[in-house]
């Protein structure tokens, strides 16, 4: 083997026949191409005509350079040549194949296995001990190393991790035996690397393979100011780039789909791009995670968690605001608590239970409605959360006072109380301490807040379990009572400072997201945290797939906490008590670096190392070149003629090149917009489109001579590819064998058929079929028809506008005069106008025509005008064909005129109008 | 004997193509419809005309009595002119004109002959005399004149290009020349000058095949005529067509002229163009003069 670069030759000696080359070129060059002799009785007059001066007998230079080209391939090619050939550098001793395994080398894991694969191949063939690791998740105690094929049969089993290596050095010094290290980077940084590198090569030598590619991560969603921010990282940091997010939640129905999508930019140069997006409540309460599209790792993942959801709250006060007491507003405080927190609606109840919120809140307001009573209590029963504040309205009413009301928890005596005012012994009391069955148990209870007025409950049986929170001398303050699926909640002083001081604290806003009116903005620190435990629901595995977490053991407060995800802390939804914490493997302040080795390491690529030959290659280049040749050593002998050329094109054809699509060109377009020019559609069969065209050829010329519309020469019409809409007409001969239309061209068809197109469908089969009895055209037209937009069709009626746009015709032949035409169905209700022998009937044009009366070959005419098929025997064929042709000219006038004639039932009406 | 048979032989061999041209040339006279082939004016003849009132000079016999009693003066009965003429046929049949392109259309001297044949079928029908020029045939009419015409059309000669034959032409006759013209255009311009001068007037049919007129050759090629009399080669047959169609333009355009000088008329007929139309135009051409 002798290598040039990348480049090895299995037999070098042969590449001395290049040698030959210039010899070959001097002798090629003396020698021109054979004459061909030709009879031709024009040669008389191209006596004393000179050849140019500039022609010359040799053969052409680059005709030349085409066989050199062919000859220096089969030499080379026979040279044996081998592109990267493997030099085999036998390796001894223990060898460790170590994986970085961490999500960033998921997108290109399969290459890393292959590449794994082959290097366990090489240790088998060097008949070394291996072991095979992943660094993101190291196997506990000592490395055992055993025989390559073992671990090429578990190489399955090797999967990447959503997080990243860690704590390696510590693992590799732990290490008793020495190895060889070969390392595949997923080419991202992490926290360690540089001493688990130490590690390794105080263990033995360390090959590096690590391919460049691109990586993104995507943070954690937030919601800022009404929008949900997104903002991804990347390494290498390059050119500017945009990514496509996608929001995945489940839709209604609760099938997970798509919801919306989202480019994310990346400015040149910036490793941080970041995009909004604004998405109704309704919509945005559904996502459950956002994901970087075509990017297969758990980095480009993130789910939500609380955070992004917030609850639709409405706020009804009984009073009008007045904004020059804004701090009176019984709302003021609810508006200033919810508002970071949850969507708020405005408007009247009526309203606002058709928009259907998860929380009504009712400030100070006593009386409802009749309708809206009922509507806000089936509202309540189907799951909402009723809010009730008390205030000096309801206390005057006599709401729940005889009988409890279904939309208060408890009745009320009248009046209420008010202690510790000007007028009033005692003092302002203060909050018990929740009792445990309460939701507000554990939340702690300022000094603060004390509360001067509050609404009284009678005392009742069930008084005692619809408390949740009482007053220090234990007078009840929140009363809650299940109604439904929903809740009725009263709180029993107003929702402004003027009875209490609870508004003002920070109670008021726990208390709210203790009843899940609003939610929390963002998990609570590790004191909060401290001492629960959480259950992970769903987790991401290393390739962004969400998997059941319900087989992992629960997770303590404290770790979920840190939100690193690692070994312990899969990235995955957590739920707790009352709400969900999502740990996403990137972190909001995590950043991305290329891994960079020292200059003592062999880095090595990913791919690029299998070993090519190329010999097979170029000897079919040399073959094609050759063919080549001999194509164009006819070409300019001038023997590229008749069935030859055929032979020599349809070779070209199938060596090279594939047909030029053609495209309607701007000369045909024109052209077929400056006047009327019929359309037939390509069926395939060279026959039936020639003669489709030959007869729409003959129809244009009658039209021509009988009438005013003066049509172009027809259009052969591809379907896949031309514009439709420049014809009115189209004649679509069916064949039992011509392909069905894309979905593509089924979109123009019915794209066409419903801004006033007509088609007419020629069956060419009624000498031996009736409609619809089943012969293969039949068959193939109800197949195409099937995705067509088509209206119900009926037998053409006796005075159908067809009957008259031109000729007066009751029979529409073709070379066939069959009877069977079909065309749009006329309404139901039409009656016969006064003194006519035809309905009326509305406007419009049938949009299809059907029959089988192989109209096309009854119109059809050659180049010098001559009809090209007999139509039935003697005159009575020659009066068939003329009718053939007056149904044509009806046909057009009818597209082109629409229900005119139709229309001049009515002139004796007009006339009558006009007073004459 | 056998000298006989090898006689009789021939003689079918050659006329075997013959009732091919007479059925093929029927047919292509068929299709034209034959209109009323009268002078359209009065003169002598066989069929009613007009009657005209009698004037000094007309003949007593001419006066025709029975339209005559019904008025106070004498009318006369004018017949319509009817006069045969003499129509002499040139049909080239050298070797040039066996030419053809593509095995799918006829030769140039088929072509030529069928329709030479149809114009005199036509013509029979219509009354007038035909024959061959050069004194072949002379001009007769009936259906033994077409068969012997048909026999004599059949022969092929083997010199390269033909030139039209002036022998045998009857003063203010009529003339039909067809052939492709494409040899020296000497003699054709020396029979035409010599026809116009005895008063003869007529038509030149050219014919030629479509390969002809688009000459779709290109390399190192070596043209030889259909006799083998005259070659030329060139390196390069691309670069010599734009100077050949200039050529052919030319010797179409000195035809058109010469037609023009003498009173001729000139028309250019492809072996792939159906022979009717040339049929319809030789036929109304020859009838106008």
């Amino acid at each position: 083997m002798w290598t040039l670069g990348p480049l090895g030759f299995t037999v070098p000696l042969l590449l001395l026949g290049l040698i030959i080359l210039p010899i070959l070129w001097l002798l090629l060059r003396a020698v021109p191409p054979a004459p061909v002799k030709r009879r031709f009785p024009g040669v008389a007059l191209l006596l004393g005509l000179q050849d140019d001066e500039s022609q010359s007998d040799r053969t052409p230079w680059w005709l030349l350079l085409l066989r050199l080209i062919a000859v220096a391939a089969l030499i080379i090619g026979f040279a044996g040549p081998v592109l990267n050939p493997t030099d085999s550098r036998a390796g001894t001793g223990n060898l460790l194949i170590a994986l970085d395994g961490s999500w960033a080398g998921a997108p290109s894991w399969t290459a890393r296995i292959k590449r794994v694969d082959a290097l366990l191949s090489e240790a088998a063939r060097d008949d070394r001990p291996v072991s095979v690791i992943n660094l993101s998740n190291l196997p506990a105690g000592d490395l055992t190393f055993s025989a390559a094929s073992t671990w090429q049969s578990r190489l399955a089993n090797l999967q990447p991790q959503p997080w990243q290596p860690r704590a390696v050095a510590d693992w590799v010094s732990a290490q008793t035996a020495n190895f060889e290290t070969q390392w595949m980077s997923d080419g991202i940084d992490w926290e360690g690397r540089t001493a688990a590198l130490s590690a390794f090569e105080a263990k033995g030598t360390v090959t590096v393979f690590q391919s460049p590619r691109a990586t993104f991560g995507l943070q954690p969603a937030v919601f800022e100011d009404g929008a949900i921010t997104l903002a991804a990282i990347r390494t290498p940091i390059g050119v500017a780039i945009s990514v496509p997010v996608t929001a995945i939640g489940l839709d209604p129905a609760g099938t997970e789909r798509q919801l919306q999508t989202v480019t994310l930019e990346f400015e040149a140069g910036n490793a941080t791009g970041k995009t909004a997006l604004i998405l109704p409540p309704e919509l945005r309460n559904r996502i459950t995670r956002f994901e970087i599209t075509g990017q297969r790792s758990a980095g480009a993942v993130t789910l939500t968690d609380d955070a992004l959801k917030r609850r639709e709250v409405a706020l009804i006060a009984g009073r009008g605001s007045r904004e020059e007491l804004n701090l009176l507003s019984p709302l003021h405080y609810l508006r200033e608590a919810l508002v970071p927190t949850a969507d708020l609606i405005d408007g009247t109840l009526t309203d606002i239970l058709l928009a259907n919120p998860d929380v009504i809140v009712l400030a100070d307001v006593a009386t409802l409605a009749g309708t809206e009573t009922d509507g806000t209590i089936t509202w309540v029963e189907n799951g909402g959360l009723l809010l009730r504040f008390a205030g000096p309205r309801l206390a005057a009413s006599d709401l729940g006072r005889d009988a409890e009301d279904p939309l208060l928890p408890v009745r009320l005596r009248s009046g209420g109380r008010s202690v510790g005012g000007a007028m009033s012994w005692g003092e302002p009391k203060e909050l018990a301490p929740f009792s445990d069955t309460s939701p507000f148990f554990g939340l702690a209870i300022p000094d603060d807040v004390t509360v001067s007025a509050q609404v009284m409950a009678q005392p009742d049986p069930t008084l005692a379990t619809r408390v949740i929170a009482q007053l220090a001398d234990g007078t009840p303050l929140v009363t809650l009572k299940p109604l439904g699926e929903g809740q009725v909640v009263l709180v029993h002083v107003t929702a402004n400072a003027e009875w209490s001081t609870l508004p003002l604290s920070g109670l008021f806003v726990q208390m709210l997201e203790r009843l899940a009116i609003s939610t929390r903005p963002a998990a609570g620190d590790a004191q909060a945290l401290a001492g629960t435990t959480w259950q992970p629901t769903q987790v991401l595995d290393g390739f962004g797939r969400l998997q059941d977490g319900g087989a992992l053991a629960g997770v303590n407060g404290e770790i979920l906490s840190t939100k690193f995800a690692g070994p312990d802390l899969h990235p995955g939804l957590y739920s707790g008590a009352e709400q969900q914490i999502a740990v996403n493997v990137v972190t909001p302040d995590a950043t991305l670096n290329v891994a960079a080795w020292p200059a003592r390491i062999n880095v090595q690529g990913m791919a690029g190392m299998r070993e090519t030959a190329f010999k097979g290659w170029l000897l079919a280049g040399a073959l094609g070149l050759l063919i080549l040749d001999i194509m164009t050593s006819l070409l300019i002998g001038g023997r590229l003629r008749g069935p030859r050329s055929d032979v020599a094109m349809a070779l070209i054809l199938m060596l090279a090149f594939t047909p030029e699509a053609h495209a309607l060109t701007d000369e045909e377009a024109i052209a077929a917009t400056t006047a009327v020019v019929l359309g037939h559609i390509i069926t395939g069969d060279a026959d039936v489109d020639a003669q489709a065209g030959a007869g729409l050829l003959g129809l244009s010329q009658t039209l021509f001579r009988r009438t005013s519309i003066e049509p172009n020469d027809p259009h052969a019409i591809d379907l896949e590819r031309d514009e439709l809409a420049f014809y009115p007409f189209l004649y679509w001969p069916v064949t039992a064998d011509q392909p069905l239309p894309s979905r593509n061209a089924y979109g123009k068809l019915n794209r066409y058929l419903r801004s006033g197109g007509m088609i007419l469908f020629d069956t060419r089969d009624a000498d031996t079929a009736r409609f619809g009895s089943g012969s293969p055209e039949g068959r193939k037209l109800q197949a195409i028809a099937r995705g067509l937009d088509i209206p119900a069709i009926e037998p053409i009626p006796q005075d159908h506008v067809l009957t008259r746009a031109f000729y007066l015709l009751q029979d529409f032949p073709g070379r066939y005069a069959s009877r069977d035409i079909w065309v749009e169905a006329s309404p139901a209700g039409a009656e016969l106008a006064e003194g006519m022998p035809f309905r009326n009937l509305n406007d419009g044009v049938t949009p299809v025509v059907i029959g089988g009366n192989d109209w096309a070959r009854a119109w059809a005419v050659d180049q010098y005008g001559n009809r090209m098929f007999p139509v039935g025997r003697g005159t009575a064929g020659e009066r068939q064909r003329e009718f053939a042709l007056r149904f044509g000219v009806n046909l057009i006038m009818h597209v082109l005129t629409g229900n005119y004639k139709s229309d001049q039932v009515h002139v004796p009406a007009l006339l009558d109008r006009l007073g004459q | 004997m056998t000298k006989a048979l090898t006689l009789r032989s021939d003689a079918q061999g050659l006329a075997a193509p013959m009732p091919a041209l007479l059925a093929a040339a029927d047919q292509l006279a068929s299709t034209v419809m034959l209109g009323d082939h009268g002078r359209r004016r009065a003169g002598m003849g066989d069929i009613f005309w007009q009657y005209r009132p009698a004037q000094q000079g007309d003949e007593a016999r001419a006066i025709d009595w029975r339209r005559s009693a019904r008025a106070d003066s004498n009318f006369v009965a004018d017949k319509e002119w009817q006069i045969a003429q003499s129509v002499l046929l040139w049909v080239d049949q050298s070797a040039a004109m066996q030419f053809t392109s593509d095995d799918n259309i006829s030769t140039k001297s088929a072509c030529a002959r069928t329709l030479a044949l149809a114009t005199a079928i036509l013509l029979t029908r219509g009354g007038e005399r035909v024959g061959l020029t050069g004194r072949r045939l002379p001009p007769k009419r009936g259906a033994g004149q077409i068969r012997q015409m048909a026999e004599l059309l059949c022969k092929n000669d083997n010199s390269d290009f033909g030139s039209p034959d002036t022998q045998g032409l009857l003063p203010h006759s009529r003339a039909l020349f067809i052939s492709d013209f494409l040899g020296g255009i000497g003699p054709t311009k020396a029979a035409l000058f010599e026809a116009a001068d005895r008063g003869i007037k007529g038509c030149i049919l050219q014919i030629l095949d479509p390969q002809e007129e688009a000459f779709p050759f290109s390399g190192r090629t070596s043209f030889h005529s259909m006799g083998g009399s005259i070659t030329h080669e060139t390196l390069s047959a691309d670069g010599l067509k734009k100077r050949y169609l200039d050529k052919l333009a030319k010797r179409k355009d000195a035809l058109q002229t010469l037609a023009r000088q003498t009173g001729w008329q000139f028309h250019t007929h492809h072996t792939n163009a159906p022979a009717t139309s040339a049929l319809l135009w030789l036929y109304q051409s020859l009838e106008a003069q």
